[in-house]
């Protein structure tokens, strides 16, 4: 593709990155919140391709913890928040997975796990923190006492120590800083030199990337090199942080990618409701995962007239009046 | 209880269901100018009543990072696309949580959870055993953080005696923990429950000893029957009765802030 030359065989498809990028039991964490800008495309990939044993870190993670999780891709998981907000106020197959003892979990809060996606991009051990004392985030460790020190797992959950900058009742909370090997992430646009732009939220995603070993971004476009730099204020991250560019249009599907298509209601309904029976779940994953052979025939099954029903408006960055109560 | 009440007396009182009085009664909390966070949920639909109705200069925000967003439309979650959209600036987590802890600021959540116990602190993790656990839920995303770095929170929550609890599963986000000065002795300088709205009633916790205690019932609600769906002694003896939602407030609520009636069912 001469038009991208400046991506310096960067540029590959969604299985050329994951075959690279994400080996079995590998730690991995993926951009997004709930149910906005999750890299389904890349996490559709993961799951064809039976990747198993990761360590997934994630702060507020919705449909792509729950489909890694559903088709037996996690093993280990750092967890503030697994949920779809009113879609799936608790992800169904991650509920499903702790429940029946399938999931290794270690609880901790949207603010402790940016604080160590941030750590982990300063290259700093630790990071302090005032969430969470006398709380059962700090007294109850998940992961069990044989893992500590082992396989990318802290030695500690976390250490309360009182400040040593002052006296009296202020005690402090040590996080651990996280360096996953692999951080995923669906952005708006990517330029022929590899600067990332993202709309909306940055959530932590770009903390997740800067603590990272190696970075794929997924994209909607890719776009002149000239463009992104009109207006660099907008821009997210540098071309030396990217590894991977993947070209993947309605990529975070049937989540949101704001300015570009809203979620996807009626999938996430149908979602809730096969989801939490381990046989129609099953079945899901045959026909929208497993049995889907390109990204193509995924768009084509989700359907043109739905995928014109959630493009967002272009000056409101979402879908005025969608109805949200629709199923497939 | 049933679904709709009419006020006692006023044939042209309007009727209400128990949710549209929970977020009307929580909104009324909010005074205009005040900087809101708000989570999934109810708690999403009180943030959005009170800046339609009784604070429209309040300041919302999400842990997300969408800061001060219009809200023209409820947002399903923290991270809809509506919290986004014409906001006064759009951010991630760790600016959120910038706003969340910052001593100039007087912010206060709504959050929810599964179960509240009577120095307000709260489950959002599991029930049974943490290790083996009966039901997982999603965990606290940011309401741990809420409850440890805000200056307050407001809680909204179904009333019934498997919420409301003698001891939590699991302590996910921290309220008065055991009562009188413990919170601070834990090291936090502010923060902690203000108030707890529920289809039955509003409570409040005591200022010394930082009990919860009844401070209003809604109409056609007894203390008896708060009591009932309370899983630990509640001291009554304060309550008064809660105004009911006028009008307007109904109009705004069912014609301006949830039309598809996403939160309200």
């Amino acid at each position: 593709m001469a038009q991208h030359n400046g991506l310096d065989g960067k540029l590959m498809t969604i299985g050329e990155a994951v075959e690279r990028f994400v080996p079995d039991g590998c730690q991995i964490a993926v951009g997004g919140f709930t149910i906005t800008r999750n890299p389904m495309a890349a996490v559709y990939e993961i799951a064809r391709r039976r990747v198993k044993d990761l360590h997934l870190v994630a702060h507020s993670n919705g449909q792509a913890l729950d489909v890694l999780v559903g088709a037996g891709c996690v093993r280990r998981l750092d967890i503030a928040y697994g949920g779809n907000g009113r879609f799936a106020p608790t992800c169904i197959r991650f509920r499903k997975a702790v429940e029946r003892g399938e999931l290794q979990v270690e609880d901790y809060t949207n603010n402790m796990m940016s604080l160590r996606f941030l750590a982990g991009a300063l290259s700093v051990p630790f990071i302090p923190s005032k969430s969470g004392l006398g709380t059962d985030v700090i007294a109850r460790e998940g992961f069990p006492a044989e893992l500590r020190g082992t396989e990318g797992v802290p030695l500690h959950k976390v250490v309360v120590i009182e400040n040593p900058f002052a006296d009296g009742d202020d005690e402090v909370v040590l996080l651990p800083a996280l360096t996953p090997d692999v951080s995923i992430i669906h952005a708006q646009q990517v330029s022929t030199d590899g600067t990332v732009r993202i709309r909306g939220l940055s959530f932590a995603d770009l903390e997740q990337c800067k603590a990272a070993s190696a970075v794929i971004v997924t994209c909607e476009e890719i776009v002149p090199e000239s463009y992104l730099r009109l207006d660099p204020d907008r821009n997210a991250l540098p071309p030396f942080l990217v590894d991977a560019v993947v070209l993947a249009p309605y990529g975070a599907h049937p989540t949101a990618c704001p300015c570009f298509y809203d979620y996807d209601p009626a999938h996430l309904n149908h979602y809730k409701a096969v989801a939490k029976d381990d046989e129609s779940w099953a079945a899901y994953l045959d026909e929208w995962v497993y049995g889907v052979e390109s990204w193509d025939a995924y768009l084509d099954k989700v359907g043109g007239a739905q995928l014109a029903r959630i493009r967002a408006n272009t000056v409101a960055g979402y879908a005025p009046g969608l109805d949200r109560r629709s199923r497939r | 209880m049933s679904a709709t009440q009419t006020a006692a007396g006023a044939s042209a009182a309007p009727t209400y269901s128990p949710r549209e009085m929970m977020a009307i009664a929580a909104g009324r909390f909010i005074k205009d100018g005040d900087v809101l966070f708000a989570g999934t949920g109810v708690a999403m639909l009180a943030a959005t009543v009170a800046k339609h109705i009784h604070a429209p200069h309040a300041h919302i925000f999400f842990e997300s990072g969408g800061i001060g967003p219009l809200l023209e439309e409820l947002p399903m979650a923290v991270a809809d696309p509506r919290v986004m959209a014409f906001s006064n600036l759009n951010a991630g987590l760790v600016e959120a949580f910038s706003y969340v802890a910052n001593r100039r600021l007087h912010t206060i959540a709504f959050l929810g959870a599964a179960q509240i116990d009577k120095y307000g602190n709260m489950n959002s993790t599991v029930i049974g055993d943490y290790h083996a656990p009966k039901v997982r839920f999603s965990g606290g995303g940011g309401a741990c953080d809420a409850g440890s770095l805000a200056s307050g929170y407001i809680v909204f929550m179904q009333h019934g005696v498997q919420k409301f609890v003698e001891k939590l599963d699991y302590l996910t986000t921290p309220g008065w923990l055991s009562g009188g000065d413990s919170r601070r002795h834990a090291g936090y300088r502010r923060g902690g429950p203000i108030a707890v709205v529920t289809n039955l009633c509003v409570l409040k916790f005591d200022e010394t000893t930082h009990e919860m205690y009844l401070a209003e019932r809604y109409e056609g609600v007894t203390p008896e029957q708060v009591q009932q769906n309370t899983g630990f002694a509640l001291d009554v003896s304060r309550a008064a009765l809660t105004e009911p939602p006028t009008a307007e407030e109904l109009r705004i609520l069912r014609d301006d802030v949830d039309p598809q009636r996403l939160i309200l069912g």
